[in-house]
């Protein structure tokens, strides 16, 4: 299999329903190795363009590659080197962990005896054991996860998909599903992840893309994309309710940018070109007035405020509430 | 090395296996809805039977229960639809058929698999019903070859049931759905020849039940082991066995082609 180049390589994907552009000319190249992240709004084109690399859905334009085979021309190809999770944990609900992974080890050609063992491995390494043998519908939101997990990774595919793999469940299932990915990634599994939650795409992914309306509109890691867009932060707290409008009046002058205003956190946060010299100035001008703040902190933006900036619609900056 | 297309073939087999080894497994892990499902029938063979049977007059005299087990193994073949439904349906919407769709296994095992542990559900009903009718007084009167040849027509129409099935699933894809079909099974089993003659019918009526299809193996049934109340006037009754192929025959020219035509638009 050639592995030169990136593992996926999409350029140009198209997709239209009716009006609707699902897709409006997406080009994704992910590197071999580390967890890729797919972070968009919903409907931005995230399930879309997964649903195109993992074959289900023919684009109306574009090429893509995925380790090494072209899925349109190849799909079968492709197939045989990739893990798909989707957004539903797609097991079968009557028969049992063991029976599932069997059936898939089948699907994928291995013999029965194979088919067994590996199902064993997986059971083992995703610590379903204990439920091995008890009917998929009595498993916990987390457990069907990981089962659906280790259903992807029969063949141990140098590609695995996941389309949100963490909705929906709760935050230890949300670790455990973690942890696996991470083992994954770092054995060598080049992983390409789709989520709308940041803290999600901050904790897992390497590299980021984040999708809107159909397109790629930011590339980076994490940290490359919170330092390209806004800089650093002066966050305010305030001990008072009543002080809230002379301090965004006054911060909004002292650093010549109007302030981020969280309400109810008594919160004001605004981005500064120079952290040191905005920092005093900010102090100077609550101290003039007589202004004891509850807290000051020089601070990175957030991945959320990254992400906000790059994906708002129509709603003007200063409009808009941060809660970091 | 075997050569490509062998190979294909050979997964093909082996992969639509797996998959009926799947729905036998489903059968073994859920046995209660599967009797449920083999008794149903035998009920009705009860309530229409011995309940109903002594208001029922046979058109040119003969038994009730020896009239009504032919219409009912057709009955039990058209109920089998709802199974195919639920399935594919089931599959459908979480996401197993994506599944299957990303595995590199052949394509057709998924309906082919299916088509197979279908039929081997409808052809266990089947042997169920036999059992009862040979125990309500029912016989096969016209030797083995012709009962054969009865229980293979209602074998066709389920297999052509199943690309009914399969189609419905693929369009509809909510299993809830399957109430509405387990609804529609009734008007149109009871517009049809199988618990009551047509001509007992107002003409209108008479006719639709003279044309519908379950009662084309009905009637054919009726002929082929021997029971009271085929034969007529009518075209339908005078070809009944050989509208009971037609009937299915059509019925698969007609799903098959769209059923593979939606799994494609799954695609699209």
């Amino acid at each position: 299999m050639p592995v030169n180049g990136p593992t996926i390589d999409a350029e140009g994907l198209r997709k239209r329903y009716g009006d609707m552009r699902a897709l409006d000319g997406l080009d994704l190249t992910v590197p071999a190795g580390g967890v890729c992240g797919l972070l968009g709004p919903n409907g931005a084109g995230k399930t879309t363009a997964v649903r195109v690399l993992t074959t289900l859905l023919r684009p109306d334009a574009g090429r893509a590659t995925v380790a090494g085979a072209d899925v349109l021309r190849h799909p079968d190809r492709v197939r045989a080197r990739i893990g798909l999770v989707g957004q539903h944990a797609a097991v079968d609900e009557v028969l049992s962990g063991r029976q599932n992974l069997v059936l898939f080890a089948r699907l994928h050609h291995l013999p029965v005896s194979r088919a067994r063992a590996r199902a064993a491995d997986l059971l083992d390494r995703f610590d379903l054991v204990d439920a091995a043998d008890r009917p998929v519908g009595t498993y916990s939101g987390g457990m069907r996860r990981r089962l659906d997990l280790a259903a992807g990774l029969i063949l141990d595919p140098p590609v695995l998909v996941l389309d949100e793999p963490t909705t929906g469940l709760d935050p230890r299932a949300r670790a455990q599903v973690w942890d696996a990915v991470r083992g994954l990634a770092a054995a060598g599994t080049t992983v390409l992840l789709t989520t709308q939650y940041l803290e999600e795409a901050d904790q897992l992914a390497d590299t980021l893309r984040v999708v809107d309306r159909g397109r790629v509109i930011a590339a980076g890691t994490p940290d490359q994309l919170k330092t390209a867009l806004g800089g650093d932060r002066v966050d305010v707290v305030l001990s008072r309710p009543d002080d809230l409008d002379r301090a965004v009046r006054l911060v909004g002058v002292a650093v010549g940018a109007a302030p981020d205003v969280d309400p109810a956190a008594l919160r004001l946060s605004v981005p500064v070109p120079q952290r040191v010299t905005a920092l005093a100035a900010v102090l100077r001008a609550l101290d003039d007035a007589g202004l004891a703040p509850a807290d000051v902190a020089v601070r990175r933006p957030t991945l959320d405020e990254v992400y906000l900036r790059l994906t708002a619609r129509d709603a003007p900056d200063t409009d808009r509430t941060v809660t970091a | 090395m075997t050569t490509l297309p062998a190979r294909r073939l050979r997964f093909a087999v082996s992969d639509s296996l797996v998959l009926t080894g799947r729905a036998l497994a489903h059968a073994v892990r859920q046995p209660v809805p599967v009797l449920v499902g083999l008794l149903f029938p035998v009920l009705l063979v009860l309530m229409f039977g011995y309940l109903f049977g002594g208001a029922m007059t046979v058109p040119g005299g003969g038994d009730y229960r020896e009239f009504l087990l032919p219409g009912m193994f057709a009955m039990t073949v058209a109920f089998g639809i709802e199974a195919t439904y639920t399935a594919v349906a089931s599959d459908t919407a979480r996401g197993v058929t994506d599944r299957f769709r990303t595995l590199p296994m052949a394509p057709s095992a998924v309906v082919t698999g299916r088509a197979a542990a279908d039929l081997l559900h409808s052809a266990a009903g089947l042997a169920v019903m036999l059992a009862c009718g040979l125990a309500v007084g029912w016989q096969w009167r016209a030797g083995p070859a012709r009962a054969l040849a009865a229980v293979g027509l209602l074998l066709l129409l389920r297999f052509a049931l199943i690309w009914v099935g399969i189609h419905l699933a693929l369009v509809l894809r909510r299993p809830e759905s399957v109430v509405a079909l387990q609804i529609l099974v009734w008007p149109v089993g009871f517009t049809s020849n199988a618990f009551v003659a047509p001509e007992t019918m107002p003409g209108w009526l008479a006719a639709v039940a003279e044309w519908n299809p379950l009662s084309a193996t009905v009637a054919a049934c009726r002929e082929l082991f021997g029971n009271p109340g085929w034969g007529g006037d009518s075209f339908a009754a005078q070809h009944a066995v050989a509208l009971a192929v037609v009937w299915p025959v059509l019925l698969i020219a007609v799903f098959l082609p769209l059923s593979v035509r939606r799994w494609r638009h799954l695609g699209r």
